[in-house]
């Protein structure tokens, strides 16, 4: 008598059990301790903040070590944290303006207010490995930092507005209420505050293949990276009763602001449009990715023809978040084998048809061929 | 795997101690916090005012992947009293991994009872399949949906497809189905077979068998329809008519078997193949496990593995 | 937003977990069943004259995400303060911009007045709670439709000729238009826009 296979719940037991010697690797090895990831792969606790689409170094550095250092599954983790967290307040605008920048820099200007600053850029490194780091123990030397007050550091794009050369931003009031699309599902078209909140959101990986084909002439926009800093910002919130806001904590964001060309109308005149990228901790190629893309993704509003991938936001949108991209593809691991049945069953269906069609009726001579 | 040799259920509270878990203190119960099920729980009401009709909806971040049924599952999570008793089924078995996994969640955080008996539950959580013993009034059918968009595959448009669905305008899935016809002189579309729901909305059934479809008509149960990803429920309220769609010259046709079911004899239900050998031997059994289980329990015999190979 | 008076406010659920699930249960298994009468748990009471029906499902649904119309009948301060309480849900002085609507079997008599929804978002219409004077699963008016096997007899105290009337012009804009939950006491029924009525 035939017995369906049964079992499937030992299994599963067996399978995390499994997974969880795996993530542990050779017990005679030292632990990783959360700590340590938050410390020593904050670019990729960076990562996972800003596609997990939530500030806590602490949990995304304990997402990475459970996730075995698998980043889109620690994005996951997070996310799925996230979602059961209730909603306290919401904060201000944050002023990057304000920001305390440890990282700054225009490649439209030599020099400009506040100064090109360097900082711990991977840029001018030479990428040979770097065998010391094979042997523990020794704390790097202290770098030297400027000591002085820090500068004021004008935007770039506040200098090109000053001679109105380039697009104003929207009224800050148009926003006073962004969109979210996690508590609304998106509505397409997208007005743009939603548009960004899904870029930050977005795949790295996705966002930077697309914005790199922008610059191979697929929805060619001209960039120019008009600056890219990186540093704290303080997070206010207004708190019923109290006449001035309240700042609840600072973080670590990475901006940029790409200024692209635009060749202006009959009626107006030439001026450079924006492109607005912004994530959590350093994360500078998604920001710059990021950037591009939503200039791509202006093109309606700018009155561009859409013929490129990266200006078609339902497209772009629809498949930048790798949550639910991950999940998708992988669903094609479960079962579909009642699905497949009625396939076989129809491909044997039509082949049979077709043989039939295809036998000589009876009584006909073979020797016709 | 080694085969599970107590079948028997158990409530959630039971199977969790045996797991040695708790039932978990540290989520809301089912998970889903209750401003999050509000909001499901409108979109709900919604869906079932406008049979057919896809609601957009808030869908949250699971601790399950996309794909994988989140959207039965926030569903699922919205629906479910304490007092309820629980069935998941992926393929029509209550046993396959991604059945027990979903099972497994609703045990530890809402401690509900949950069987393997369609007749037992009050909520059915299903992927691919509907059970073949008819559901009665009162009981909630509940489908995960991947794409639950029907006209997606002609249009992959969202604005384009919305447009669609408020003008009633369907020619291009007719244009589709007819195209299948010209070319193989049938529809061709297996599974996932559009219908027409209450006479208004072309409606996306789920990848569930083209067999499963006269059972969604006019069935006494509530089916409820979740896509996470997509964001969207819907719904068919209980004796609401669900017409696949056909032409005159071309009617909806079932898929006719050669064989009957190997375990139980069953004729008139759907059979997996299960291949035996790799010489071509196969044999047919019933996808729903607990159908094929209970037919077994009451006597019935099938001819066992010796079955002749389907022609 | 209106302060609640605390010396006079009515409870809010005894368990907002398990009594918001029974009640929407209770609204969803009407919804799926027009005229088939269920209830809401005997635990539950609002502020005069708000029924427990009413009360309940305010409760278990109305939240900061659904503006919610009062009827001039049914707003008065102790609702107001009920609702900004418990539910934190805004006030919406257009009823064509409510999500819910709480009115008499007279405000009932013009479903015009609320949100029918859009062609591409039929979702998007007003869900109105209409408090009436009785509501009984026996001879009255037959309705028909999805949700029911053949015919529900529902008979609805205290509605005459132009409610139902409204209920027809409300059904004939399908797949747009508002839907409808009657109240009375602890008993709640469902006529969402596909069911037909005879009178």
């Amino acid at each position: 008598m035939y017995v369906a296979v049964k079992g499937g719940e030992t299994a599963i037991d067996n399978a995390h059990r499994l997974l969880a010697v795996e993530r542990r690797g050779d017990p005679a090895i030292a632990e990783l301790s959360v700590a340590q990831i938050r410390e020593q792969l904050t670019l990729a606790v960076d990562r996972v903040m800003t596609e997990g689409s939530l500030y806590d170094p602490d949990l995304a550095a304990l997402a990475i070590k459970q996730a075995r250092g698998d980043l889109l599954e620690a994005i996951f983790l997070l996310r799925a944290y996230r979602t059961t967290l209730p909603r306290l307040a919401e904060s201000q605008p944050v002023d990057t303006g304000r920001m305390r920048a440890r990282r700054r820099i225009s490649a439209t200007y030599k020099d400009l207010p506040g100064g090109q600053v360097l900082g711990p850029t991977f840029d001018y490194t030479h990428r040979l490995l770097d065998f010391a780091l094979a042997a523990e123990g020794a704390a790097p030397t202290e770098a030297a930092t400027s000591d002085g007050p820090a500068e004021a550091m004008p935007r770039v794009t506040d200098l090109l507005a000053g001679e109105d050369l380039i697009e104003r931003e929207a009224a800050t009031e148009e926003f006073e209420t962004p969109g979210d699309l996690t508590r609304d599902p998106l509505d397409f078209p997208l007005d743009r505050d939603l548009r960004l909140q899904a870029l930050a959101r977005g795949d790295e990986g996705f966002l930077m293949a697309l914005a790199y084909s922008t610059q191979r002439g697929y929805g060619r926009t001209h960039p120019f990276a008009g600056e890219i800093r990186m540093g704290e910002v303080e997070v206010e919130i207004v708190v019923e009763d109290l006449p001035f806001p309240v700042v609840v904590g600072e973080i670590t964001v990475t901006e940029c602001e790409m200024i692209n060309q635009f060749k202006g109308s009959k009626t107006q005149p030439p001026q450079f449009t924006r492109g607005y990228g912004l994530t959590f901790g350093f994360c500078e190629r998604k920001a710059m990715s990021m950037a591009l893309v939503d200039r791509s993704l202006r093109a309606r509003d700018l009155g561009e023809e859409v013929t490129a991938p990266a200006q078609d936001e339902e497209f772009v949108i629809a498949h930048a978040d790798n949550v639910e991209a991950s999940g998708f593809v992988q669903h094609l691991k479960l079962p579909h084998y009642v699905d497949f049945q009625s396939e076989l069953e129809m491909v044997r269906k039509m082949r049979q048809e077709i043989a039939m069609a295809a036998q000589p009726p009876e009584g006909a001579n073979a020797a016709d061929d | 795997m080694p085969p599970m040799t107590d079948a028997r259920m158990k409530t959630g509270k039971d199977a969790a101690a045996e797991n040695g878990t708790t039932v978990n203190a540290t989520y809301n119960f089912a998970f889903l916090d209750e401003q999050t099920k509000r909001m499901i729980r409108r979109a709900l009401l919604k869906a079932v005012a406008i049979p057919g009709y896809q609601v957009p909806f808030a869908s949250r971040e699971m601790p399950m992947p996309y794909g994988w049924g989140t959207g039965g599952i926030q569903v699922t999570a919205s629906v479910i009293g304490p007092e309820d008793v629980l069935k998941v089924i992926d393929q029509g078995s209550d046993d396959t991994t991604n059945a027990i996994s979903i099972r497994k969640f609703f045990e530890r955080t809402t401690g509900v009872e949950t069987t393997e008996k369609t007749a037992a539950a009050t909520l059915i959580q299903t992927r691919h399949r509907i059970p073949e013993a008819p559901l009665s009034e009162g009981q909630i059918l509940i489908y995960q949906v991947p794409i639950p968009e029907p006209l997606r595959f002609l249009e992959p448009r969202e604005t384009e497809t919305r447009q669609m669905h408020a003008l009633e305008e369907y020619g291009l899935m007719h244009v589709k189905l007819y195209e299948d016809i010209a070319r193989h002189g049938h529809i061709a579309t297996t599974y996932a077979y559009p219908v027409k729901v209450a006479g208004r909305y072309v409606m996306d059934p789920s990848p569930t068998p083209k067999f499963d479809n006269p059972k969604m008509d006019a069935m006494p149960a509530l089916q409820l329809f979740g896509a996470g990803r997509e964001k969207r429920i819907y719904a068919i309220p209980p004796y609401t008519e669900v017409k696949s769609l056909d032409f005159d010259d071309h009617p909806f046709e079932l898929p006719t078997w050669d064989s009957v079911c190997a375990a139980c004899g069953a004729a008139d239900t759907y059979l997996d193949e299960v291949i035996l050998d790799d010489q071509g031997g196969r044999m047919f059994v019933c996808s729903d496990t607990d159908h094929c289980a209970a037919r077994q329990a009451a006597g019935h015999r099938g001819p066992g593995p010796a079955t002749e190979p389907r022609r | 937003m209106t302060t609640a008076d605390i010396s006079t406010l009515t409870p809010g659920l005894n368990d907002p977990v398990f009594d918001g699930q029974a009640i929407f249960r209770a609204l969803l298994m009407a919804m799926a069943a027009p005229g088939r009468v269920r209830s809401v748990p005997a635990t539950v009471e609002g502020p005069v004259p708000l029924t427990p029906a009413a009360a309940g499902v305010a409760l278990a649904m109305f939240d900061l995400a659904t503006p919610v119309w009062l009827a001039p009948p049914i707003d008065n301060p102790a609702v107001r303060g009920f609702l900004a309480f418990h539910c934190r849900c805004p006030i919406a002085s257009d009823p064509a911009a409510a999500a819910f609507a709480i009115v008499d079997a007279a405000g009932a008599e013009d479903l015009a007045q609320f949100a029918p929804g859009t062609p591409e978002y039929p979702d998007r219409s007003t869900t109105v709670l209409v408090q009436v004077d009785g509501l009984m699963e026996a001879p009255g008016v037959r309705l028909s439709g999805p949700g029911i096997e053949r015919h529900h007899d529902l008979r609805v105290a205290g509605v005459g000729k132009r409610f139902w009337a409204a209920q027809a012009a409300n059904a004939a804009c399908f797949p747009l238009g508002v839907d409808v939950v009657l109240v009375h006491g602890y008993n709640l029924a469902a006529l969402p826009r596909t069911t037909k009525v005879e009178t």
